[in-house]
């Protein structure tokens, strides 16, 4: 039996919609009676030496625990440092405590312990620090051309670099037109409604922590690294988790020394960001200076494109993974003959960047969607038409890209087609046409994305056992953040073993538990963590088979399990059945159990096409999305109730980054936001419903044929918008505005572009 | 110090407490309810929003002692005797969750909409949660549940511990 495409409501819902869930500032366990509250002490500045910590006025507080610095972090380990040596020379390492400099507004540079929860600032208050400011460097391409330098050892703020050196221009030469423009793709602040939140305890052999994170055993083994004890003397708990969305992989350096607080204090301790701590202070995402050209002929065939990417890595270059991804996927789904690619990291004095929901893919959607529009523009030709002469072809699959991706399984014109079709596309553009025709200041835009993505890859690991009750146990290495992988879980072992999902359990999430496993990111949990349960679930299938044909005195293959009522009987004779407690029992062992890992060599790569559909009022630079639809293609869907779920949340995180979004800086470094009325939420008002159509093109790289869907909803979405904004303009003149498309922006640029038409004449 | 008799979900609670003390830090740190979240402290994003004799609050904006003599309902309330409300049902059934984390002050906003407007239009919905954000869920499946919800009259059995098909 397949549990397949069956709609199945969540079994988490009952805890979290009677009592809220637990997330690790609800904690309320026994080893964290009487915690310590921590408060950090954050730099104030982007950029500075410290000169002086005073802490002894913190430390007279009546109420305080204790005050750590810098100076208290003796023995440990040194910082791993980033990069590839050949270019980072070793530099770049990130402290826990900063000691000697500063170099963001918001990092940690104390902590202080604290009886009370109030306490906490009173207490953070008295930490005296002297600064002597230095100039800060703002945004990737000053920290390209400025000559202040983050690390003065590294004698450069270029982390690492790639590819740039192969660049050859003579592949654009037998093109019709070109096109070249820098497109910016902003740095944003990831918002989990839970911000980064950890307590701890060490009761003098092992550390206990509970961290709200997308991957326990990760935490652990960074945990063991950065504070020189053995992996095995700390066990890492995570509960109940309010969104991840990347910024939550591991564990960071504020959550590292919460830890560290404990182990050193004896005290137990309990840390949740505010959520001013968490806008300057947990890791953010994109923040790439991307430029594209692109070249091709008049009939529409694009012959070279080349991207080449500026990473902003903020502060301290935590991940190497973003810029290679971006130039892996950046000829999306495109047969395109030339491509070149290369990117250079650089530190600036901002907030660290990593991953967010998508990670280097919706960076290069971005880029290549843009650029095919452009390239449709300056040709004439309709973008959707320009896509169609463009995309891989689908018998030319498994197709390897000149970037040297391995595209498993594809239906890019398909796709394209589809959407056209629900769209009705042709009556959209009349539509357009029409109130271009009649002047209307409510200008309709209609944008098209085609993306391929890159998800999974790696392996994963699954325990499930069945009890002597008939109860199965499946103990799984991906973590979830909400996804719903206990009822995805449950839905895969149930078709399994027939037990009914109100009888399984699903533990993720604990390393003394689940010692060995990746986690979930990058869209895996299905493909890897799913094919180890559904391997784990066929052994013990195999097993109780064996187990039933003892009982039953027949042959092996003569036992059949019946899904529907979970009992095992001799095929052809059902009186003669068995349940899994009776099975189960008779084994003596009072489980059966089996561990499975899976493993693939290859990432997949789901695909689809997003329209979107907008009015801009040309007067104020105003964007209504009026419909976002969709086709999305992650080979076939276990549960359309959360694969539809994942989509909706990425559909409104990739509007969100197009019309709203951004972290700012002004000249000194100093974030411009502290709250979520400053940052760009986006709220239920700012969305429309989202149509969806979902296509079902397996893969071959897992046994059960799927992909990733969590970050498709956002890697499609975002060039679909902003391709539909500007084409609402185009007719005013306007070939680019960069996100988020704010009215201010988008006013602008029609300001710009009539200006420029007026001057031509 | 100030004295404070607050009745939550029912029961009446006597406590000392600072005169700063937020009512959602009382809830959760004193009460030990925390079902009750806490998203931004600065009145933003809806977390935390509590029903406060009969209108909605953000319990991150409302001092512990201005909830004296009143009374609180939580979503760890709202269920009567096994019987969900109607808003946890339409949630669970339109998977108007995801995280969960913005849920319980989501459904205590969607109950003070429904209650002023008990047959809203979608728009009404979208526009009346501005102040409750999700960062998971896309709102869709929320407006679902809550129009879902004005649409059922009365409450219904909770459903078992397992998911049902649909
Ligand atoms: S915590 Fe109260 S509104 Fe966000
Ligand atoms: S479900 Fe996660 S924030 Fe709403």
């Amino acid at each position: 039996m397949s549990a397949f495409g069956t709609r199945v409501n969540r079994v988490e819902d009952q805890r979290l919609l009677t009592s809220g869930g637990v997330y690790v500032d609800d904690l309320r366990v026994p080893g964290l009676r009487g915690a310590a509250y921590v408060t950090f002490v954050r730099s104030p500045v982007a950029h500075a030496v410290i000169t002086r910590i005073d802490t002894s006025r913190a430390r007279a507080h009546p109420r305080v625990v204790a005050v750590y610095t810098a100076a208290d972090l003796t023995g440990l380990p040194a910082p791993r440092p980033f990069g590839r040596p050949a270019h980072s020379g070793g530099f770049f390492a990130e402290p826990l405590l900063a000691g000697e400099k500063v170099r963001f507004v918001g990092e940690p540079v104390a902590v202080v312990l604290t009886e009370a929860r109030y306490d906490g600032q009173d207490a953070a208050d008295l930490v005296d620090v002297e600064y002597r400011r230095l100039p800060a460097v703002v945004g990737p391409a000053q920290a390209l051309h400025d000559g202040t330098l983050l690390f003065e050892e590294a004698g450069s703020n270029l982390a690492d670099q790639r590819d740039r050196d192969t660049y050859d221009d003579t592949v654009f030469d037998g093109a019709d037109v070109v096109v070249e423009r820098e497109i910016v793709n902003q740095r944003v602040a990831c918002v989990p409604m839970e911000g980064r939140a950890t307590a701890a305890v060490f009761d003098g052999t092992r550390l206990t922590v509970w961290h709200s994170s997308q991957n326990a055993q990760r935490c652990r083994s960074t945990l063991a690294e950065s504070l020189g004890i053995p992996a095995e003397a700390i066990r890492v708990i995570v509960p109940d988790v309010g969104g991840g969305f990347g910024a939550k992989i591991g564990i960071d350096r504020d959550a590292i020394v919460v830890a560290w607080a404990a182990w050193r204090s004896g005290t137990a301790v309990r840390w949740a960001e505010s959520r001013a701590e968490n806008l300057v202070a947990m890791t953010q995402g994109r923040a790439q200076l991307n430029r594209v050209r692109i070249g091709g002929r008049r009939d529409g065939t694009i012959t070279a494109y080349r991207l080449d990417v500026v990473q902003d890595a903020g502060a301290y270059p935590r991940t190497s993974t973003l810029a290679p991804v971006t130039c892996t996927m950046a000829p999306g789904v495109y047969d395109i003959p030339q491509v070149q690619t290369g990117y250079r990291v650089v530190v600036t004095n901002g907030t660290p960047v990593n991953k967010y929901r998508g990670a280097g893919r919706p960076e290069a959607t971005a880029a290549i969607e843009r650029a095919v529009d452009l390239f449709a523009a300056e040709i004439g030709m309709d973008p959707a038409e320009v896509r169609r002469r463009n995309v891989i072809a689908a018998d030319a699959f498994p197709f390897r890209t000149g970037t040297g991706a391995l595209y498993d399984s594809g239906e890019y014109g398909a796709a394209l087609d589809r959407l056209l079709g629900a769209a009705a596309y042709p009556r959209l553009r009349a539509e357009q046409a029409a109130r271009r025709d009649k002047g209307c200041v409510n200008a309709l835009g209609i944008g098209i994305s085609v993306y391929v993505e890159m998800t999974g890859g790696g392996g994963e690991t699954a325990r499930v056992t069945v009890d002597g009750r008939g109860h199965a146990t499946v103990l799984t290495g991906s973590s979830t953040q909400g996804q719903g992988h206990g009822t995805a879980w449950s839905m895969l072992v149930e078709a399994e073993l027939g037990i009914p999902v109100d009888r399984i359990t699903v533990v993720h999430g604990d390393t003394d538990l689940i010692p060995k496993a990746v986690g979930t990111y990058s869209s895996r949990s299905l493909q890897l963590g799913g094919s180890a349960v559904h391997q784990a679930a066929a052994d013990v299938r195999n097993q109780a088979r064996w187990h039933a044909a003892g009982l039953l005195a027949v042959r092996e293959s003569d036992v059949t399990l019946d899904v529907a009522s979970g009992t095992w009987h001799v095929a052809g004779d059902p009186g003669r059945s068995l349940t899994w407690d009776q099975v189960v029992g008779h084994t003596g062992a009072g489980s059966i159990r089996a561990d499975a890992e899976f493993a693939s060599e290859r990432p997949t790569f789901p695909f689809g096409a997003h329209l979107s559909v907008v009015e801009v009022d040309t007067e104020t630079g105003m964007v209504t999305v009026l419909r976002h639809m969709t086709v999305d293609d992650a080979g076939p869907v276990l549960n359309p109730v959360l694969a539809e779920g994942q989509r909706h949340g990425g559909i409104a995180q990739g509007i969100a980054q197009v019309l709203f979004e951004e972290v700012r800086y002004d000249a000194d470094g100093n974030p411009l936001h502290a709250t979520l009325a400053d940052y760009g939420a986006v709220a239920a008002a700012d969305l429309p419903d989202f149509e969806l159509e979902a296509g079902e093109t397996p893969t071959d790289v897992n046994p059960l044929g799927v992909k990733g869907i969590g970050e498709a909803g956002t890697i499609g979405s975002i060039p679909a918008v902003q391709n539909a904004v500007i084409d609402a303009v185009a007719h005013l003149g306007v070939r680019h505005i960069d996100m988020p498309m704010t009215p201010d922006r988008v006013w602008a640029a029609i300001g710009e572009a009539g200006t420029e038409r007026r001057s031509r004449r | 110090m100030n004295r404070i008799s607050v009745n939550v979900d029912g029961t009446t609670y006597e406590d000392e407490v600072e005169p700063r003390l937020l009512l959602v830090h009382y809830l959760r740190d004193r009460l030990g309810l925390t079902g009750t979240q806490n998203g931004c402290d600065t009145g933003n994003c809806g977390a935390c929003t509590v029903d406060l004799d009969g209108a909605s609050v953000k319990s991150c904006s409302v001092l512990a002692v201005q909830a004296d003599g009143g009374e609180v309902t939580t979503l760890q309330g709202l269920a009567r005797d096994g019987e969900w409300h109607p808003l946890q049902r339409s949630f669970h059934e339109r998977h108007a969750l995801q995280c969960g984390y913005c849920t319980p002050g989501m459904i205590m906003a969607a109950r003070d909409l429904l209650r002023d407007n008990p047959d809203p239009s979608p728009q009404e919905v979208r526009n009346s949660l501005r102040g409750n954000l999700c960062r998971c869920t896309g709102y869709q499946n929320i407006v679902e549940a809550v129009l879902a919800a004005a649409a059922a009259r009365e409450s219904v059995p909770a459903p078992a511990a397992g998911g049902e098909r649909t």
